[in-house]
């Protein structure tokens, strides 16, 4: 653990001591404190101002992917190829596709371990997706039950929440194991 | 009245709320009007369910994502998502929504079987998944 470099969000602190009897009010106090915080990679919630057409269409056929897991050029090539979508014909109307489009570019990844997903682009192809999943062997990748990559909810169980936890994982073998 | 309005809801792309019995019956109006005495059958309409039409590799039938039967969940045979089964009585909100439904026949069915399906094939198709027990 020590030999890793740190990771590139930061990691829910080491627990605290907590005073035997806290009261509401003190943990409201303290998610006070904690809410503004940066995001973090295992909380990656829908944005609020979402379209319901983006969970309406891009949800069906996989999850519909957080907007902060590729960068805006990214997002741009996969919305102006919707009728060749990883080879499937998922177009759109106009109208619906710019309105998806301006909501994943309006929150798309900046950073730069977010670029580099490919063409076409792979939001598993990123530098920051490989190394948060660096520990999962490669058996699981094709373990029947994952199927997919793109398939985040076969392991992430609260997936369709937005939530990455580690300790939420669907999988036995995985919660053994330190996931991260 | 009833079905006129709701082919033209269909026809419009309008989603306007319906029950799997009244789209069942817009799409058999609509095949009537292209084969006269038309009537829907769930046979015809399980059969196409279990067809392999292998145009897709890897979406050979309904089957290969909606599973063995209508009342089961399925799986995407691609990514691996969950699907919901396409029985009304299993899923309630299965075929009630006119456009939707409409998307995902003109999706799944070029995908699938390589063509648009027809209204006959839909009502088929509908009967079926409704009726299974």
């Amino acid at each position: 653990m020590s030999a890793c470099p740190p990771p590139p969000f930061p990691r829910k602190g080491v627990t605290m001591v907590q005073p035997r009897r806290m009261r509401l009010p003190v943990i409201g106090l303290l998610l006070a404190l904690v809410l503004p915080l940066p995001a973090r990679a295992d909380r990656l919630p829908l944005p609020a101002d979402a379209p319901p057409s983006f969970k309406a269409e891009c949800g069906s056929c996989h999850l519909a992917f957080p907007p902060q897991l590729l960068t805006a050029p990214d997002w741009r090539r996969v919305m102006a190829g919707l009728d060749r979508h990883y080879g499937d014909n998922a177009s759109l109307d106009e109208k619906t596709r710019r309105e998806i489009e301006a909501f994943l570019v309006r929150h798309a990844a900046t950073r730069s371990r977010l670029a580099g997903a490919g063409d076409p682009p792979r939001l598993t192809q990123t530098e920051w997706f490989r190394r948060e999943h660096r520990k999962v062997p490669d058996a699981l990748w094709r373990d029947a039950r994952v199927s997919s990559a793109a398939n985040c909810g076969a392991c992430h169980g609260r997936a369709e929440a937005g939530s990455f936890r580690g300790r939420e994982l669907a999988l036995p073998e995985l919660r053994k194991r330190k996931h991260d | 009245m009833k079905q006129v309005l709701l082919v033209l809801s269909l026809a419009s792309g309008l989603a306007a709320a319906a029950s799997p019995q009244e789209l069942g019956a817009a799409y058999a109006a609509e095949a009537a009007r292209q084969a006269p005495g038309f009537q829907p059958s769930a046979r015809r309409g399980a059969e196409f369910y279990a067809r392999r039409f292998a145009v897709s590799e890897k979406m050979p039938a309904c089957s290969a994502c909606h599973s063995e039967s209508p009342l089961q969940p399925g799986r995407h045979a691609v990514t691996g998502k969950a699907i919901k089964p396409l029985a009304p009585r299993a899923e309630a909100a299965r075929f009630s929504d006119p456009a939707k439904v409409e998307k995902w026949f003109r999706r799944n069915c070029t995908e699938v079987v390589g063509r648009e399906c027809s209204a006959a094939e839909k009502a088929d198709f509908i009967l079926f998944a409704s009726a299974a027990l």
